[in-house]
Parts: C-alpha cells; sequence; structure tokens
C-alpha cells in the first residue's frame, strides 16, 4: 500500500492555492458526462453533492433514512467554528489551525488542519446566505460563544440546534439540484458494497430498503460520506442507524484505514439508567460555558446535591486546569470525570455520574438568560430523567460520541483507492486523536462544500467519462456476494437477536477499549470478539425475508460488520503503545495521570490494510511530520 | 407495568392492515416509548415472529423519523414532544395502548407503522430553499439581521419535517409544514428575492401532492412536537395572497 499524501509544496498558508492552481480542470461543457456517485446525506455529503451538481456533474446521491434531512448531522447540538474573529479576542487562521492541532494532541497533519481553518470563515458566509437562522446580536450582527479547547469565542450556533439548521440548508441546496434534475436521489437505499474495476472506484451495490432488491450504480468516482462508527460500542450518542458498513466494505475493497482507536468519549452526556436502553443522550458541550462541573469531596456519598455544603464539593476541571476550567477538552474532561468516579467519589445509585451545575450561572445571569441559552438542552434532560436541571445540577456521565479514525485520505480527500474519495466523519483527516468541540461540522462542510468540489476534477479529468456501465462483470459478482451474505443472514435461524449480540460486543469495547485501555484488557478483548463474532454466524435470529423491509436484516448487516470492525480497532489499540488525545493506555500516563504521547515511535498515522479472510492485517505508518508548530507537552493548566 | 398495545400490522402497501393485540409485560417506566417497543420486538423475533416495522433514528426528537399515533394522537399524549422522547412513566400499570401510523393519503403506509414521507421533499424541491451556489456569498456579517427577526425566523425553522402536523389534521392538510418552510425564508433578507415565486411554487405543490385543504382546526398546532405556531399559517396566508396578486398583475 503505498501512502503518499500529496502534500503541496511550499508555505503552509499557500499549500491550499497552490493545489487548486496546479490542479486539472474538466471543462464545463464536458461535467455533465460525468456520473459521481455520493453516499450520505449528512453534512458533509449533502453539501458535496449540491455543490459538485451545481458545478455542472451529474450526481447521484444514497442515504438509508427516509429523507435526506434526517442524516444524522441533523442530531448536533452547540456549534460550528470559524476563524472569523468577529468578538476581536485574538482569532486568526493561525490560532484556529494551531487550537486543533493540539485539540488532537499532534497527531494531524498540519496542511490539512490549515486548510481547515483558511476554509472555515467561508463556511459561515455560505451558511448564512443560505438563510441558516445562526443566533444574533441585538444589533442583528452575528453572535458567538465558547467551546472547549479554546480561549476565543469562535463557535456559531442556532440555540441549540446548530446541526438542524446546518443540514437544512444543506438539504435544501441539495433538494433544488434534485428539483433540477442534477441529482438523483435514492433514499432508503443502503451501501452494502463498493465495486472497483481494474483497481478503481467505479460503482456501488445497493440493497432497497422497502423491496429488497440488490442492485448497483455505477460512476466515474464514489464518495464516501457515511458518517462516524461510534455505534461499534452499541451505547453512544449516534443515531440508531449510524455505522461502518459502507467504509468497512471499501476497506474489504482495498481502501486503508486509518486510526480507527481515536474514538472521542464525550465528558457530559445522560448516564445510563438501565440495560433496556438502546442510546446515550448528549448535553452538549456548550453548556460548560456557563455550568461548572463537580463532584463530591467524600467518598460514597449518598447525599443530594442541594445537601453538600460548598466546602465539600471538589470542582475538579476548575482545580486540575485553571486556565480552561470548565471548558477543558474533552478526552481531558472525561477522564477526570472517570476519575472521580474510579475513586468512589461518583453521583447517583451506581455511582457513574459528577455533577453540571447551574445554579451560580442562575444566580448571575437569572433563569431567563440561562433558558434562552440552554433551554430545549435543559428540556431535554428533564423530559429523559423526570428531573429538574433548574433546580438541582445535571447529572453526567461520559459517553461515546465521536470517532476521529477512518478512511485514509490524502489531501484532495482520495482514499488509497483510486476514485474513491471520503468526507467527514467517515474520514481521518483533520482531528488527530481529539476532536475539539464543534470542528466536527466545519470539516464536514469544508470538505463538502469547499475540497472536494476543487480537487475531484484533478481526477475525473484524466478519464474518459462513463467507460464503466453496471454491465460490468464486476458488479454482477458483487451483486452475487451480496445476495449470498443475505441469504446467510435470514437462514441461520438461531436463538439469539442481533440487538443481544450488538450489546455484547459494546460491552467488551467499553470495558477494554474505552476510556482506559490496557495491554491485559485489549488482548482480552482480541481473544473474545472472535469468539462472538463465530457465534454469531452460528446462532443469530434474523426475522422475516429479503423481499421486505426488514429492519431486522438492516441490523444484522451492520453488526456483523461492527464484529469484525472492532477487532481492528482493539488491534489498532494495543499496537498504539503510548497515550495521545482519546487514546488513553494505562501503561503510558504522567505521575499526575495525564496522557503521555510517544513522538519518537508514534509521530505517525496508522493505516491498516486488509488482508483476506481470517488473516492478521497489516499496519503501515505516514509519519506526520510538524514544520510549523513545536510538539509539545499539551497543557490545559 | 404491563400493557396492552393494538398495533397497526400490514405487510406492504398492496395489502390490507389490521390491529393485532400484545401484551408488553414488565415494562421499566424509565424505558421511553420506542425502548418499551425495542423489548416488544425482541421476545416477538425470540418466538420466531415478525417484528413490528417502525421509523426512528436519532431518538433525540431531532431527525424527524419517529412518527407513531398513539391513542389516535400523533407522537402520543405528551404536548411538545416525540415519540421517541415520550417516557413510559406518562403511562398507567395495565394500559390499554393503540398504535398506529400516520393517516393520510399523501403518506402511504409501507409496512406496518412506516410510512412514505416524500411529498415533504418535493414540496421542498419546488421552492423551499435560497437559490445561492456555493461560492458566491458575502462575508456573514454585512447582511445584519435583528434578534426578534432572527428568533422568529429560528421558531419556524425548528420543524423537523415528521409529518405530525399531517396525521394530526382531519383533512391531512400540510399547511403548517409548508408555513413554517415559507415563513423561516420571508422573515429572513437573504429569502426575500424569492419569496413570491416560493410561496406559489410550494403551495402549488402542496396541493398536487393529495394534501386536504385547511379549514383552520388548529389540530396541527397541537400536535407539533416543536410546538410551531399556526400563526406562521397567517404569515403564509399573506405572502401567498400578496404574490398571487402580484402574479396576475
Ligand atoms: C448528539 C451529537 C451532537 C453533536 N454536536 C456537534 C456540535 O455541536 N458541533 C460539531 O462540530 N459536531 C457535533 N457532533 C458531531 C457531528 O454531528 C458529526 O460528526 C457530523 O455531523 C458527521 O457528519 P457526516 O456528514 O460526516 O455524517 P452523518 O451526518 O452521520 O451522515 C451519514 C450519512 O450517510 C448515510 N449512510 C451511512 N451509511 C450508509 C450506507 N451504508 N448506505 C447508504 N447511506 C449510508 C446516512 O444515511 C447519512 O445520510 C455531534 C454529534 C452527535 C452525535
Ligand atoms: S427518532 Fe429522531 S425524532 Fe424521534
Amino acid at each position: 500500500m503505498k501512502l503518499d499524501a500529496r502534500i503541496p509544496a511550499g508555505p503552509l498558508a499557500e499549500k491550499w492555492d497552490k493545489r487548486r492552481f496546479d490542479a486539472k480542470l474538466v471543462n464545463p461543457a464536458n461535467k455533465r458526462k460525468y456520473k459521481i456517485i455520493v453516499v450520505g446525506t449528512g453534512l458533509a455529503g449533502a453539501s458535496a453533492a449540491a455543490t459538485l451538481a451545481e458545478q455542472g456533474f451529474a450526481v447521484e446521491s444514497f442515504c438509508y433514512q427516509d429523507s435526506p434531512r434526517r442524516a444524522h448531522s441533523i442530531a448536533a447540538q452547540g456549534g460550528i467554528n470559524a476563524a472569523k474573529n468577529y468578538p476581536n479576542d485574538g482569532d486568526s487562521v493561525q490560532r484556529l489551525f494551531y487550537d486543533t492541532v493540539k485539540g488532537g494532541d499532534f497527531r494531524s497533519r498540519e496542511a490539512n488542519v490549515y486548510r481547515l481553518a483558511q476554509i472555515s470563515s467561508s463556511i459561515i458566509d455560505q451558511c448564512v446566505a443560505q438563510g441558516v437562522p445562526f443566533a444574533r446580536e441585538y444589533a442583528g450582527y452575528l453572535d458567538n460563544r465558547s467551546f472547549g479547547g479554546a480561549q476565543v469565542s469562535r463557535t456559531f450556533y442556532a440555540r441549540g440546534q446548530t446541526g438542524q439548521q446546518l443540514l437544512l440548508g444543506a438539504y435544501q441546496a441539495l433538494e433544488r439540484q434534485i428539483g433540477l434534475g442534477t441529482v438523483k436521489m435514492f433514499p432508503r437505499t443502503e451501501m452494502l458494497d463498493l465495486v472497483l474495476v481494474d483497481g478503481a472506484a467505479k460503482g456501488i451495490t445497493v440493497r432497497d430498503m422497502v423491496t429488497g432488491q440488490i442492485s448497483s450504480y455505477a460512476g466515474d468516482a464514489v464518495v464516501l460520506a457515511t458518517g462516524g462508527y461510534g455505534n461499534v460500542f452499541y451505547l453512544s450518542t449516534n443515531a440508531k442507524g449510524c455505522n461502518a458498513t459502507a467504509i468497512w466494505r471499501a476497506y474489504k475493497k482495498g481502501a486503508g484505514f486509518a486510526n480507527p482507536c481515536y474514538t472521542q468519549i464525550h465528558p457530559t452526556c445522560i448516564p445510563v439508567s438501565g440495560d433496556y436502553q438502546s442510546k446515550l443522550t448528549l448535553m452538549s458541550e456548550s453548556l460548560r460555558n456557563d455550568g461548572r462541573v463537580w463532584a463530591s469531596k467524600l467518598k460514597n456519598d449518598k447525599r443530594p446535591p442541594e445537601a453538600i455544603p460548598e466546602a465539600e464539593r471538589d470542582y475538579f476541571l476548575e482545580r486540575k486546569y485553571p486556565s480552561y476550567g470548565n471548558l477543558a477538552p474533552r478526552d481531558i474532561s472525561s477522564r477526570a470525570a472517570k476519575e472521580a468516579c474510579d475513586d468512589g467519589r461518583g453521583a447517583g445509585e451506581a455511582g457513574l455520574g459528577v455533577y453540571l451545575d447551574f445554579a451560580d450561572a442562575i444566580k448571575r445571569l437569572g433563569e431567563k438568560t440561562i433558558r434562552e441559552k440552554y433551554g430545549n438542552l435543559f428540556h431535554m434532560y428533564a423530559k429523559i430523567t423526570g428531573e429538574d436541571p433548574y433546580k438541582s445540577p445535571m447529572r453526567i456521565y461520559p459517553a461515546v460520541h465521536y470517532t476521529m479514525g477512518g478512511l485514509w485520505v490524502d489531501y484532495d480527500l482520495m482514499s488509497t483507492v483510486p476514485g474513491l474519495f471520503v468526507l467527514g466523519e467517515a474520514n481521518f483527516s483533520d482531528h488527530g486523536a481529539n476532536r475539539l468541540g464543534a470542528s466536527a461540522l466545519m470539516q464536514g462542510l469544508a470538505d463538502g462544500y469547499f475540497i472536494l468540489p476543487a480537487t475531484i476534477a484533478d481526477y475525473l479529468a484524466r478519464l474518459k467519462p462513463g467507460a464503466v456501465k453496471t454491465d460490468h462483470a464486476e458488479f454482477r459478482k458483487a451483486e452475487t456476494q451480496t445476495g449470498d451474505l443475505v441469504k446467510k443472514m435470514l437462514s441461520i435461524n438461531g436463538k439469539r437477536t442481533v440487538d443481544d449480540f450488538h450489546r455484547e460486543l459494546g460491552k467488551i469495547m467499553w470495558n477494554d477499549c474505552g476510556m482506559a485501555r490496557s495491554e491485559a484488557s485489549l488482548k482480552h478483548a482480541l481473544q473474545k470478539i472472535p469468539e462472538i463474532r463465530a457465534e454469531f454466524w452460528k446462532n443469530v435470529k434474523v426475522a422475516g425475508a429479503n423481499e421486505e423491509l426488514n429492519q431486522s436484516l438492516e441490523k444484522a448487516g451492520r453488526v456483523a460488520d461492527f464484529l469484525e470492525f472492532g477487532e481492528l480497532l482493539v488491534r489498532d489499540a494495543l499496537e498504539r503503545r503510548e497515550s495521545c488525545g482519546g487514546h488513553f493506555r494505562v501503561e503510558y500516563q504522567t505521575e499526575e495521570g495525564e496522557a503521555r504521547r510517544d513522538d519518537e515511535n508514534f509521530c505517525h498515522s496508522a493505516v491498516w490494510e486488509y488482508q483476506g479472510e481470517g488473516k492478521t492485517p497489516v499496519r503501515h505508518q505516514e509519519p506526520l511530520i510538524y514544520e510549523n508548530v513545536h510538539l509539545a507537552a499539551r497543557s490545559y493548566k | 407495568m404491563n400493557l396492552v398495545l393494538h398495533v397497526w400490522r400490514q405487510k406492504n402497501n398492496s395489502e390490507k392492515g389490521k390491529m393485532v393485540r400484545y401484551e408488553a409485560q414488565d415494562i421499566n417506566p424509565h424505558m421511553s416509548f420506542l425502548e418499551m417497543l425495542d423489548v416488544v420486538n425482541e421476545r416477538l423475533i425470540q418466538k420466531g415472529e415478525d417484528p413490528v416495522a417502525f421509523d426512528h433514528d436519532c431518538r433525540e426528537g431531532i431527525c424527524g423519523a419517529c412518527s407513531l399515533t398513539i391513542n389516535g394522537r400523533p407522537h402520543g399524549p405528551e404536548r411538545g414532544t416525540t415519540v421517541c422522547q415520550l417516557h413510559m412513566r406518562h403511562f398507567k400499570d395495565g394500559e390499554e395502548i393503540y398504535i398506529e401510523p400516520w393517516r393520510a393519503k399523501a403518506f402511504p403506509v409501507i409496512k406496518d407503522l412506516v410510512v412514505a414521507r416524500q411529498a415533504f421533499d418535493r414540496i421542498i424541491q419546488s421552492g423551499g430553499f435560497v437559490s445561492v451556489k456555493t461560492g458566491s456569498a458575502q462575508d456573514a456579517n454585512t447582511i445584519l439581521i435583528g434578534k426578534d427577526t432572527a428568533d422568529k425566523a429560528m421558531d419556524a425553522a425548528a420543524c423537523i419535517g415528521c409529518g405530525a402536523c399531517v396525521a394530526a389534521c382531519p383533512n391531512a392538510s400540510a399547511m403548517l409544514f409548508v408555513a413554517a418552510k415559507v415563513s423561516h425564508l420571508a422573515l429572513m433578507p437573504q429569502g426575500q428575492v424569492e419569496k413570491q415565486k416560493r410561496v406559489l411554487n410550494m403551495v402549488r405543490t402542496m396541493d398536487n401532492e393529495n394534501f386536504g385543504n385547511c379549514t383552520n382546526h388548529y389540530e396541527c398546532e397541537a400536535a407539533c412536537p416543536k410546538e410551531i405556531s399556526v400563526d406562521f399559517i397567517a404569515q403564509m396566508n399573506r405572502e401567498y395572497l400578496h404574490a398571487s396578486i402580484n402574479e396576475k398583475r
């Protein structure tokens, strides 16, 4: 596997211009002859599909929901970053770049992150022009707030529904193109395989989720914007349908998978309440602008929070990280909460929770202001827990939230398979070992609105358009394999449901490869996962038939892939013998319990290459070269 | 707690459906309504029966996928709440619960509780956007929008496109959905240029998609999980009247 990131030469600030200038272009009259397949309609996929169609390309767009507007991006709450420096508080492209590299614990590519910071401003401009109702100040100017890992206010937001409003903007742009006939939309259609012809991505095989029909679509390039793989942990803040199937099948067709062990555990989620629980709910990081995080100073303290006097409270983030306080980055805040709970100082029945307290903020700003800022989040909390957060503090605990790893891509966002581009959370590009809050929306839209539309032409211009059609033998082969897999799952007729296997896998992943990972726990997982997988293929019970809407079958396919992918994630975690960002190996920590990186041996991205069924994949390295920032120990003290 | 469920079962769009009775035993009151259905489904699968199909995804009340009518009310008894955010503590032990899909001609049933809502997408296609190509925008702060206007636009934009308004309306009208989008864009300076064409096209598409007329029952507002106000319908009617007069000129 050749890993050439194709980073343009020259000074950091000029690389993106240089790349765009050097890129080949497709003549406007020829664009409609090229067909681009875009899988996924989240921020990354919808913005890419709409923009490519505006440019004149023929686009086919796919999603598993009944409408592109329901992609998981809709659930993002807190906001989107941009280096606009409207508050005049010292922000700049350079600072956003630096914060992101540092936030990622120096495990991302300088050139990519710098470009992201450069583009960030245009994203806000674009979204405002579309009519996204961002929060405003009284004079009519855009309002900003702060997010973790930054000392400036650079986060734009639309109440607690930023993802929804940004996605509706992109969705509306997409629907406009569908109306114009430049995009063909296929909702309720799940991609189940990637089709390669002569080594290049030329199409996909899909299952129509209403009729069960398995068929193929051919194109000159394939774009995957299918989101993250957090649901490998079963319980996460992701939507129920989020899956790794598209990227996993692409990996099995030769696309390198980078840094699967970089997963983000978000510090502020509603704690698990019972075995029946189907998902976890995030309480946006924006709450940490005004909420103070604390735990009791005493072990096994069963008093209600109101009864714990001020002197017996440990505001542990403010204590440990005075300069960032409650806005310390996610990985650090999550570990600090875990530490308090491991120490026996957790809140709630099971002791798995810490408090997020608004009493001071309500005193200072009044309940009305707090309601205006966070009303919908408080409402959601009250609904789920039956408790009133205006009266007593919220109880929160870390939960799986985001995945920094993904398919490896070069500077043009092309994977190791020619013609296969990967955008948004599905790729590994910009966040290193930990993503800062409000940066995923920024990255998804940067990829979709601005980066891919500028780089894909360079690939297409070298091809004769429409050279491969679905009558090619490779498509028949993929359809047969996909059909056989479906038949196999339906025929097992064992004793355990798909969810049962998924929960079992999730427990292993969380316990052995969650917030704290050790050589022993990872080896344990590496032994358990193949056992669960083997049992799945002997004992799973999938209801119904293929030729109908069959949610049990859909789940089975996704869980089968998680059962393979989970093993790769653990393997990657085992091989990365250092702690960095969201990847915390207990063997590698400082005396104060902070992550200890090993720049000498691990300043690289690990990229895994599939070797075939039952064979150990090969680990390649893309060295990370820092020419502009100094590799420093990450401190938020 | 123990419950008796009566659930609409329908194999596909062409076959007729019927209500089927199920017993849901040992339900934890802290479960969400959909988690309760998950449990019922797990048990059905174990028994070799077909689980109940229903749409859902985010389970946070924002994607608009979930779409159940509970005891005749879209999204169930709690105001301002999608069914994925409805918890079993709002039901009584031993209660009988009737669960049906959205009922509307424009939303044909695909299976059990799952309906097709593409008519909404087609309404948006016909004008629910600002026609700005990527790259042509000016600096964001050159468009000033007063906080009150921005807040009001946001109130309208909060629509999650679930279709509860249609399901609640005795005429299966889509007025609240269309009005929310028309108002969101008409309130903002960015939406001005295309405002007349937008409202005419969206209303005409709505009429062609088998939605009924609005006769001011306001059941839509009561059912809307985002509590979108019927005032926006009045706003749309004004926009529409204005646009149709101008069109005739
Ligand atoms: C609760 C929550 C809150 C968040 N808040 C923030 C925030 O405030 N700020 C921020 O920056 N980030 C936030 N994030 C992260 C951010 O929302 C996501 O990283 C981002 O939206 C991902 O966008 P995407 O376009 O890559 O993928 P997604 O939005 O996940 O879209 C994936 C698309 O792929 C499709 N798809 C997937 N698999 C298949 C398949 N096999 N076949 C066909 N289609 C498929 C889906 O239908 C969907 O359309 C949040 C995340 C969560 C979970
Ligand atoms: S599942 Fe998303 S709104 Fe209910």
